[in-house]
Order: structure tokens, then C-alpha cells, then sequence
């Protein structure tokens, strides 16, 4: 209930964040939004000895329209994501995803740069985020660098990040054409995390807790893009997946899922004007 | 590390470990325990409180996050010469609380709801609450309570 | 002008809405001034020898005053010795609880036998400290075989109680050998039913402070009842009345608030040990792992009819799973078996329980304590029973409904039923959900090919309550020389509105307004004598007490008022509408309620009642509940549910549909969502909100409720308990609903809960065939 005891360091701007990263190496986190890192700290399956907090770096909190795409600060609320109205225009997926996050108090705190960053395998954004090709800036010691999401997510709660590295901006490209989208996420309750889920913007189709990170639904892809029909392809959902079995529901059952949702999402997205 | 916040109107500072938790702050060094803590798990709201105007889990956050921010618990939402506020009126008239411990934090998961959408639907209002576990109720007052609230304000 | 049966809203709220409620955590009493905050240090691990404890690095850890374990309990008796049982012969019914062999000790021996179960005790300044120290506690192990499951104790491979033989603690109910019952039986339905393990889940766990100072042991406590609770901290060796009980604001009990457990029992000695005030307040993870938990029950079923609906027979044999200590002893398995045929005439029954040990926390009441088991199985086995029939459940149900001129009824297990109308209550929720139209809606689904299906599931259910009638309840009420009044109740509330309740009851028969009228309750040096709140027990002997302590209290001033009028005592009247006594024909002259009190010895009226029934009530109703299951996924969406319950006049009609809405969700999420699991180990894997499936505003509707009123005569109130009759009727209700959608596919059960994946597995299965 109490996490073990840790130093709190506060940035104001991103070279202080980097700063003290570095001052103080592998014993320091990130403190983003704090509503995927508090909760582990608290259940001491965490324990940084210094926290970052990033709360008021003011300047990665915007959502700017960059023409081709749009550019979203790592620190811009959940909240802020699914009520942008530049968003709800141009990239409806993102907006919606961001809304289907954890319940109002945590969209209230938690980012979308430390969803990211943090990499849950059942979280939301991080699928999206993949579906769109979304690229994401990334500024360590070394300089800035960028990473496509195809890369950014190895493993469970592992990504490209290097020590010390923080996710500065979200960029995700404007797809062809916005209306194209669907979001499923199969819950037993509203409030839990995606047994599995679909991102799907036009012919690109993400999964959720599909394996240890999101993956784009390849195959699917593959066999839309070769013309077959939306029933057909989305037999493929499964395919080159690694789906667990845990006390929510096993992996035979997780892969009709995706088969299901997948055909759901496509015929939504489909369907829209 | 010191602390400052604006707790219901009321500016404190205080000397806290870097880990104090703002639910802890406000229960223990505020000495405002209407804010209940209900589960470990950022599962259950009963610790919901307005931090600057917008509901969060006060459990799920640093009282160092919250310096030099403002605060509000139940304590501080009826008005000065003690009038409810439309939701806590409205949970008394429509029985929306039984043993009151997950209260506080409904109501003011209810008050943000009703700021950022003063009009909901009945399904709005069930899932803006889905952060917010009660056991007594079954919800049916607490909607009730909402919509009512919601009505009132109008 | 009668304030009964009006909508009266709750005098307690204002208070609990501005300020909050006051509960353990909250308490500033001067007392608890600089308490130390208690951790307790639990095991990892389900089944094992403790061959070990080494607190000294928890000792120098900051804050910290003492650790505690079995060797510091030198200054607490031993509990009396109980009689040894023999393994082939189990203790029939046995006391509650049973003691001997399976006695549970305080803080653990030498062994472990659930994972969570209490081993050491950390004292520190602050709670902080006391996460960090508890840690510090280092504990060896020597693990055992774990026992997970009933059909694991069964096998009897491993004994959590090697001296007593058997894993079987009680055994208990009829002959089920006699197969002769079901000759002839045209339809026979057989089977295994499982009531899952839940969790009680009050939104506030277990909270205990408590402080030893001149010679008394003032313990503040979150408990059901303050004077139950007294006297099991007798075992810290001290006599009752050495000992005050408080309880504070309670945030909800369900039953697993009932007295005190083990760990409170400890708070209240390691106070008395050390001399310093302590507080303990567990956190969600130690209450999902100690604090009791509900059901599960395994029932084999057998039910025959014939090809009309007529049930001929019905043998249920339950196991009991009691956990790693049999609290209860065969007290849960024992009402089931009473209730097993609810509201039938079913011609021959035959009931049986055993109950067995598990490396699993330790079972006790939870909302129905025993009933909803019952329910929610004769209520499925009637509907898979109309399945293989091919009728309709609503047919099945009315042809062997118990009828209005049979009552008083008793049933085959030896139910005193009261009152009841069952055919009426079920054709009340029939018509309000337009049953008829819903039908066609389901079969039109069906038809198109559509995969959202309808699924409409049926309990017509009777319950027991105030089953402890015996031990009555009590009540003092007083009338002061200001003309307020205090009731003094043995009743103890955590959300039930007695306050409100008592206040309307006094109000209608002294004519004392409720703003006047103060209910106490839980302060066992206010009130020594009273019972508690468990089992819907309060309205109808505590609610029956207040009233009769107001009659009393209204005789003793009609005297007085008479004495001061100067004339016939049979000449004075109460005007109940004012408040005030008068002559009868003579406007002009009155008295009022603090003139009659200050006229009176010390200035006070009072009668102090203890109001006891000689049977137990039974309330019943019917449910109707519409869902929809997607085919594709199995995932279940309640759409509706409507209900019709009836437990006699309703006082306050406000108060009796938020015990209702409550009921109706815990028995919706037992049937859709919650389960209590564990690993192979014993391990437990909802130890958590996040794992375990508690229901949220988002899966529920709001719900429909129609009322029946069918008086009780056994208390002048004429009413029976509605604190638990949602949540028996609710769950078979549900879960039928779930079946019924996915019944023309050829599935006949799926275990609860009923997940996605167990309904899309048993569509699966029954498509294969």
C-alpha cells in the first residue's frame, strides 16, 4: 500500500529532466502521470530510490497540428488526447483510444507519453499508436533521435528507451481518411484492462494482449491488401501471435477473440461514412 | 521535502516524506478524513478528490505532486454557510449512500463528471462511474443521485 | 397522519455528507493519541510448518516498538478444552465453532494454513514504518502439500489437521441412499453445481484500535455487533466487564463483520500487552486474503418429475468449504440444507452436508449466509429441469409453487414457512416485464440468425430471517424533560438506516418529531445487552423492541398525564400528529411531552425492552432477469431486472429498495463476475481489485422494483428482513438468464460466473454434440 521510501527530484523543463537522469543514472524513473508507476511502487514490485517527476515540464504538454501529422507532447493527459477537437477531426482512433483509458480520474493524471513509455501489453494507446505508425522522439544524453512505434515496443513493460532517455513527442502521421477506424476492447468489466483488443485505421490492424507487446495484425493485413474479403482475412487475426493464458481467459480463447474483433473492427471502419 | 497546497480554500505547508501519498497528506496532516482509502490498486475511487478542479485518485498520487496546487475534498464542497452542494443534496434526497465509507469519493467523482458534462445521459453517468466501487447501493441511487444533480443545476 | 411506510430520507446523512463518516481510521478520540499503528506480518504460503520467526532486523528499522509473535502470548489463557472427534465419525451439526482439533489459534503455531494467515505482529510510530519493518520479519517455512479444493480434501492425501484424521471437520443432514425416490421420474436432471468462493468486500475492511488504561479495555472496533464482540475479547482474559466495545461508523459488513476475528481479538491483547494504544487498519490485499469469505459450496443435485412439470423428488448433498479453519462449523451447510427446496411442494427431499478444511482463507456469513446456495440451486435445477422437459420455467415454477391456503407450511427439511404468496409475486414481475413480449423478442432473435441473443432467467425464491428470533433484541427508550427522546438500541447499523428507521417508529407512536429523537447504538457501556445486526434480523426484533419500548413509555406518561390532568387515566389521549396529550372532548387543555417528563421520577421516562420472536420470518419474491449474450464472445450484458419482493409492510420504503438495489448487485456479480481463485498452491490470485471482479455502475441497469406486502404475525410490526433477500433471489436469477440464451443450442448449465469464456467454451461444447 506504501511504496519503499525514494527521493522525489522535480523538472521544470526537459534538459533538467535529462539532467538529473544522468546525475542519477539506474536508480532513477520517470514520473510521468504516475498512474501505471505509483500503483507498482505501492505494491513494492517497483522500487526507484529517486523519482523524476515530470509534472510541471510544461513544454511537452501540447497537441499541434503539423500538417501531415500531428504532434502530441509525451506529457499531454489522457484527457486532453481524447477531447482535442483537432484530433476528433483528423485522427478519431487516437482520440477514442485515449477515452477508453482506465476510468476519468486516471485519464485526469495519466500520458500518453508514459503509457508509451511504460509498454503494458494491455494497454491501449500503445496499439493505436502502432496501427497509425506513429512515430516517437526520443532525447537521452545523446542527442535526439526517432523511433517508428514498429520498433519502439520489445517486450513486456520493455522498450527501445535507453537509460536515462525520455519520450518527448508523439508523432502520428493523418491517415487518408480519419472515419476509417475502429477500437474494440473485450473486457469482462468496463473498468479492466483489454482481455484483447483492436486498433484498426483503414487496412492497418493492431491487437492488444495478443503477446508480450502490441502487434500489428500482419497476415490480416496481408490478405486485405491482396483483396480478400473483410470475413476471410480477419480468419488470419491469430496468426503470428503469442497470446497468454491467465486468470482472465486462456490463449485458445484469446485467438477467437482476435478473430472476432478483428472482423468486428474492420466491418465498423468499413462501415463508417 | 515541504509541501504547499490549497486544501478547500485553506493554504497549508507541511514537512512530508518524498513518498507521502496525497490521500495520507490529507487524511493525516490536513487532518481531513472524510477521504477514504477503499483498495491498493487504483481500483476503487473512495479516494476520488478535485485536484485543481478535476477528479483524481488521491491515492494514485504524490502529496508532492500536488504542491503548489489546489485541492478539494468533500469537506469543502458545500458552500461557506454550509448549503450542499447540488450532488450532496442530491444523494440525500435520492438515498444514494448507505454506509457512506465509498461517499466522499463518489460524490466527488459525480462533481467533476457534472463540470466537464453537465448534462449526461443515464450510460454516461455509469460509465464516468466505473472507477467507483460501492458495495451497499448497487449504484441505482447513486445514478439516480447524479441525474438528479445534474437537473438541479440547471 | 401515519409516518410508516413514507419516504423519509436518512437523518444520518447529513453528517456522512458534509464531514464524512467517522470510521476506525478516523477516530481522534484522545485515547488513541500517539497509537502505534499495527502491521501484521502473514504468510506467503498456503500450507506449511513454521520452523522459524527472526524479527531482529525488523527491530532496528525505524519506528519500530515491538514485534510480537505466539512466544510473546504467555499472559493470554488457553481456550477451554473441547472434546476430540473421531475421524469416522465427524461431529454431527458440532457448535460454532467447533473447537478441539479444529480450533484456530491467534496469531499462527506452528503451521500455516492459508496464505494470509496471521503469523507476527509489527508495532510501529507511524503506518509508513510499519510496511517498510513488517518486511523486515523473516520467517522460514517448511512447506507442506497444499490442499486447494474440496475434491482435494476429500482425497484426504493431505490433512491440514493431522490429529483429527480427515479433512471432514462436520457432517450433518438426512439419508441420501434411498434412490427409490426417483422411481418413475420421467425427467431426471443430475449434476454438479458450484456456488463459488466470493468475497465479502465491504468498501471498508477490518479496522480495530484499542487502548488498556486503569484497569479497562476500551476497544473501538468496525463490527456488526459491539456487544458480541465484548465477549469474545473475553479471551484476552479479562472479564466483560473490564472490556468496552465501540462501534464507530462501519462501512459495511455484509456478515463478515460479525463480532470480532482473530486478528482484532489481537489488536485488543497487544494493547494490553504493551500498554500502548494500538491501530489496526488492513489494506485491501490483507482483507482479500483474511477476511472471511462467502459460499463456496459444491452441491451434487438429482431432481425427477414428470413430463407435465411436477417434481416428484429432489436430493441435495452439499459440501462446504470452510477454509483453513472451520469458523462456522456446519451452521452454513445446514441452513442450505433447510432451505434446499424453497418455495415447492416437492413430495420427497432428501438433504445432506459435510464440510471439509482447505488451504484457503476461512469461509463464514456473507449476505444469505447459507440461503442464497440453496436458492440458487433448487432455482437453476428447476430451470434445467424445464429445459429437458421442453415447458416453459414460468409452468414449471406455478404447478409446484407451495399455495397460499398450505400456509403455515413446513417443508420436508423442517422449514416453518409463515406467510407467502409465491404465484403472486412472480405474476407481479411476469406482466411488469412484459414476459410475453420478451419471448417473442428472444425467439425472433433466434430466427434472424442474430447474435446478440435475449436470455430471460426466472428465481422465485423464500428466504429465512431473524433465524436467532430466540435471542430477541433490545431496546431502551427514554423521554426527557426537554421533551427530546434517545432510543438506546441492541441493533448495530453499517448502512442500514436504522437510525432513521427506530427515529419514524418512536415518532409514529409518541408523536415526538424525528428531529427531536436520537438513536444510539454499539457502545457496549451505553448499551450491555443487545444482539447486533446479521441475518435481517433489526427492523423486525430490534425495529418490534423500539416499538414496544415506545408503547411502554407511552402507558407509564399516559399515567402521569393523567395524574397531572387530575383525571381518568382512560380519559387521556396522545395526539400523535402534535406531540401532545390532552383530555379526550376537551381541546383547551395539553400537555406536553417535557411537561409530562419533568413531572416524572428524575425527570425521565424510560422502558427498557427486550423483544423476542418465537420463530423466524420468511420473506420471498420473485426475480426476473433479461440479458444479452453475444454468441460469438459469450460476453453477457445485464439488461434489465426486475424484481418482486416482499417482507411484510414496508416501513420506509426508500430504505427497502436500497437493501434491494445493494442485494440485487452482489447477487448480479456472483452470478456474472466475482470469483475468489487460487493456484494449485493455495496461492491466491484475486488478491486484489484489479483481479478480483468486483461489479461497477457500468454493468448493472438501474432496476425495477414492485412491492407486495404479506404480513408476518410474528412481531407486532408484522414485517420480515429485506437485508438479504435481493441477493438470494438475484443470483439464480441472473444466471438462469444466462443459460435460458444459450439453451436452444443444447447447453444446460455453466458454473458461475459466467464469463465470456465459460459461455462461449459451453457453446462450443454443446454445438460439438
Amino acid at each position: 500500500m506504501i511504496p519503499p521510501s525514494f527521493t522525489y527530484a522535480r523538472a521544470t523543463t526537459v534538459d533538467e529532466a535529462l539532467a538529473l537522469a544522468a546525475e542519477h543514472g539506474e536508480d532513477a524513473k520517470y514520473l510521468a502521470g504516475g498512474q501505471s508507476l505509483l500503483p507498482l511502487m505501492k505494491l513494492r514490485f517497483a522500487a526507484p530510490t529517486v523519482l523524476i517527476d515530470l509534472g510541471r515540464v510544461t513544454e511537452l504538454s501540447y497537441i499541434r497540428d503539423e500538417g501531415t501529422y500531428v504532434a502530441i507532447g509525451g506529457m499531454t493527459r489522457h484527457h486532453e488526447v481524447a477531447h482535442s477537437e483537432l484530433l476528433a477531426a483528423d485522427i478519431p482512433l487516437l482520440a477514442a483510444t485515449a477515452e477508453a483509458v482506465g476510468d476519468p480520474q486516471i485519464r485526469h493524471r495519466g500520458t500518453i507519453g508514459g503509457s508509451v513509455a511504460h509498454a503494458d501489453a494491455a494497454a491501449d494507446l500503445p496499439a493505436t499508436l502502432l496501427a497509425l505508425d506513429a512515430t516517437f522522439v526520443v532525447k537521452g544524453p545523446d542527442g535526439t533521435r526517432s523511433v517508428p512505434a514498429a520498433e519502439f515496443f520489445k517486450g513486456i513493460f520493455e522498450t527501445a528507451l535507453e537509460p536515462g532517455e525520455l519520450l518527448t513527442e508523439i508523432q502520428v502521421p493523418k491517415p487518408a481518411k480519419p472515419s476509417a477506424w475502429s477500437f474494440q476492447k473485450f473486457n469482462k468489466r468496463a473498468i479492466d484492462f483489454a482481455m484483447v483488443g483492436v486498433a484498426v485505421q483503414g487496412g492497418s490492424v493492431a491487437l492488444i494482449n495478443m503477446g508480450s507487446t502490441p502487434l500489428r495484425a500482419s497476415a490480416v493485413e496481408s490478405a486485405l491488401a491482396s483483396g480478400a474479403s473483410i470475413a476471410d482475412a480477419a480468419q488470419l487475426a491469430a496468426d503470428g501471435t503469442n497470446a497468454g493464458t491467465d486468470i482472465h481467459a486462456s490463449k485458445a480463447y484469446r485467438e477467437h477473440l482476435a478473430r472476432v474483433l478483428t472482423r468486428r473492427a474492420l466491418e465498423e471502419a468499413a462501415a463508417r461514412p | 521535502m515541504k509541501v504547499e497546497l490549497t486544501v478547500n480554500g485553506k493554504d497549508m505547508t507541511a514537512d512530508v516524506e518524498d513518498r507521502t501519498l496525497l490521500v495520507h497528506f490529507l487524511r493525516d496532516v490536513a487532518d481531513l478524513t472524510a477521504t477514504n482509502i477503499g483498495c491498493d490498486t487504483t481500483s476503487c475511487g473512495a479516494c476520488t478528490v478535485l485536484l485543481d478542479g478535476e477528479s483524481v485518485k488521491s491515492c494514485t498520487v504524490l502529496a508532492a505532486q500536488a504542491d503548489g496546487r489546489t485541492v478539494t475534498t468533500l469537506e469543502g464542497l458545500a458552500g461557506d454557510d454550509g448549503t450542499m452542494h447540488p450532488v450532496q443534496q442530491a444523494f440525500h434526497e435520492e438515498h444514494g449512500l448507505q454506509c457512506g465509507y465509498c461517499t466522499p469519493g463518489m460524490v466527488m467523482a459525480i462533481a467533476s463528471l457534472l463540470k466537464e458534462n453537465p448534462s449526461p445521459t443515464e450510460a454516461q453517468v455509469r460509465q464516468g462511474l466505473e472507477g467507483n466501487i460501492c458495495r451497499c447501493t448497487g449504484y441505482h441511487n447513486i445514478v439516480k443521485a447524479a441525474l438528479a444533480a445534474a437537473e438541479a443545476s440547471k | 397522519m401515519s409516518i410508516l411506510g413514507t419516504r423519509v430520507i436518512r437523518t444520518e446523512d447529513p453528517r456522512l455528507l458534509t464531514s464524512g463518516g467517522v470510521y476506525v481510521d478516523d477516530l481522534r478520540e484522545p485515547e488513541l493519541a500517539g497509537a502505534v499503528r499495527a502491521t501484521f506480518v502473514r504468510s506467503t504460503i498456503a500450507h506449511a510448518l513454521i520452523t522459524g520467526i527472526d524479527a531482529s532486523a525488523a527491530l532496528e528499522a525505524p519506528g519500530v516498538v515491538a514485534v510480537l509473535t505466539v512466544a510473546d502470548m504467555t499472559d493470554i489463557p488457553a481456550p477451554p478444552p473441547a472434546p476430540e472427534p473421531s475421524p469416522d465419525d465427524p461431529p454431527s451439526e458440532g457448535p460454532v465453532p467447533l473447537g478441539g482439533v479444529w480450533s484456530e489459534p491467534l496469531l499462527a503455531v506452528d503451521r500455516v494454513r492459508y496464505v494470509g494467515e496471521p503469523v507476527a505482529i509489527v508495532l510501529t510510530d507511524s503506518t509508513y514504518q510499519g510496511e517498510d519493518a513488517a518486511e523486515l520479519v523473516s520467517v522460514d517455512y517448511e512447506p507442506l502439500p497444499a490442499v486447494p479444493s474440496i475434491e482435494a480434501a476429500l482425497a484426504g492425501d493431505t490433512l491440514l489437521n493431522p490429529d483429527a484424521g480427515t479433512n471432514v471437520c462436520v457432517k450433518g443432514g438426512g439419508d441420501l441412499s434411498d434412490d427409490s425416490i426417483f422411481d418413475g421420474c420421467e425427467v431426471v436432471v443430475e449434476g454438479d453445481i458450484v456456488n463459488q468462493r466470493v468475497a465479502a468486500l465491504p468498501m471498508e475492511g477490518r479496522a480495530t484500535a484499542a487502548v488498556w488504561k486503569d484497569g479497562k479495555l476500551t476497544v473501538w472496533t468496525s463490527t456488526q455487533n459491539a456487544q458480541l464482540s465484548r465477549l469474545i475479547l473475553t479471551a484476552v482474559g479479562l472479564p466483560p466487564d473490564a472490556i468496552r466495545v465501540v462501534a464507530p461508523d462501519v462501512g459495511g459488513g455484509f456478515g463478515a463483520k460479525i463480532g470480532v476475528d482473530r486478528e482484532q481479538i489481537l489488536i485488543a491483547w497487544a494493547a494490553k500487552h504493551t500498554g500502548r494504544a494500538v491501530r489496526w487498519v488492513e489494506t485491501r490485499n490483507e482483507n482479500l486474503m483474511g477476511m472471511t469469505q462467502g459460499r463456496a459450496q459444491l452441491h451434487h443435485i438429482k431432481l425427477g418429475g414428470d413430463r407435465e412439470g411436477h417434481i416428484k423428488a429432489y436430493r441435495l448433498d452439499v459440501v462446504q468449504d470452510s477454509g483453513g479453519y472451520s469458523r462456522m462449523g456446519g451452521f452454513l451447510p445446514m441452513l442450505t440444507n433447510l432451505m434446499a427446496p424453497g418455495v415447492y411442494d416437492i413430495p420427497a427431499v432428501q438433504a445432506a452436508y459435510k464440510a471439509v478444511v482447505t488451504n484457503g482463507t476461512p469461509i463464514a456469513a456473507y449476505r444469505g449466509a447459507g440461503r442464497p446456495e440453496a436458492a440458487a440451486t433448487i432455482e437453476r435445477v428447476v430451470d434445467w429441469y424445464a429445459a429437458e422437459a421442453g415447458l416453459d420455467p414460468v409452468v414449471v415454477r406455478k404447478l409446484n409453487f407451495i399455495k397460499p391456503e398450505q400456509f403455515p407450511f413446513v417443508t420436508k427439511t423442517g422449514a416453518p414457512y409463515d406467510t407467502g404468496d409465491y404465484e403472486a409475486a412472480l405474476d407481479k414481475v411476469l406482466e411488469a416485464a412484459g414476459y410475453d413480449q420478451l419471448r417473442a423478442e428472444q425467439k425472433r432473435r433466434i430466427e434472424a440468425g442474430e447474435t446478440k441473443l435475449l436470455g430471460l432467467g426466472l428465481a422465485s425464491y423464500v428466504e429465512i430471517t431473524a433465524a436467532d428470533g430466540a435471542a430477541g433484541e433490545t431496546a431502551k427508550v427514554e423521554v426527557h424533560d426537554d421533551g427530546t427522546a434517545t432510543v438506546y438500541t441492541g441493533s448495530s447499523a453499517h448502512g442500514q438506516g436504522h437510525h432513521t428507521a427506530y427515529a419514524m417508529i418512536v415518532t409514529q407512536e409518541l408523536g415526538i418529531p424525528m428531529e427531536k429523537i436520537e438513536v444510539i447504538h454499539g457502545d457496549t457501556d451505553l448499551i450491555p445487552d443487545g444482539v447486533g445486526t446479521y441475518a435481517s434480523r433489526s427492523l423486525q426484533l430490534g425495529g418490534s423492541a423500539v416499538h414496544n419500548a415506545a408503547i411502554e413509555v407511552k402507558d407509564e406518561a399516559g399515567k402521569k398525564a393523567a395524574e397531572l390532568f387530575e383525571a381518568a387515566e382512560a380519559d387521556v389521549e396522545l395526539y400523535t400528529d402534535t406531540g401532545v396529550w390532552r383530555i379526550k372532548g376537551d381541546p383547551d387543555k395539553s400537555l406536553s411531552w417535557s411537561q409530562v417528563a419533568t413531572a416524572a421520577d428524575g425527570g425521565l421516562i424510560v422502558a427498557n425492552v427486550r423483544f423476542t420472536a418465537d420463530r423466524p420470518t420468511f420473506p420471498f419474491g420473485s426475480q426476473l432477469s433479461v440479458v444479452e449474450v453475444d454468441v460469438e464472445t459469450g460476453k453477457v450484458t445485464l439488461l434489465r431486472h426486475v424484481t418482486a419482493d416482499d417482507a411484510g409492510p414496508v416501513l420506509n420504503p426508500l430504505l427497502f429498495e436500497g437493501q434491494r438495489h445493494g442485494g440485487i448487485a452482489q447477487g448480479a456479480a456472483q452470478a456474472l463476475v466475482e470469483e475468489i481463485l487460487y493456484d494449485a498452491d493455495g496461492n491466491p490470485l484475486t488478491a486484489t481489485l484489479m483481479d478480483y471482479g468486483a461489479i461497477t455502475a457500468a454493468e448493472l441497469p438501474s432496476f425495477e422494483l414492485l412491492t407486495s406486502e404479506t404480513p408476518t404475525t410474528v412481531n407486532p410490526l408484522g414485517v420480515k428482513g429485506i437485508g438479504e433477500a435481493g441477493t438470494i433471489g438475484a443470483t439464480p436469477a441472473v444466471h438462469n438468464a444466462v443459460i435460458d440464451a444459450v439453451k436452444h443450442l443444447g447447453v444446460r448449465h455453466i458454473d458461475m460466473p459466467t464469463t465470456p469464456e465459460r459461455v462461449w467454451t459451453a457453446i462450443q461444447k454443446a454445438s460439438a454434440q
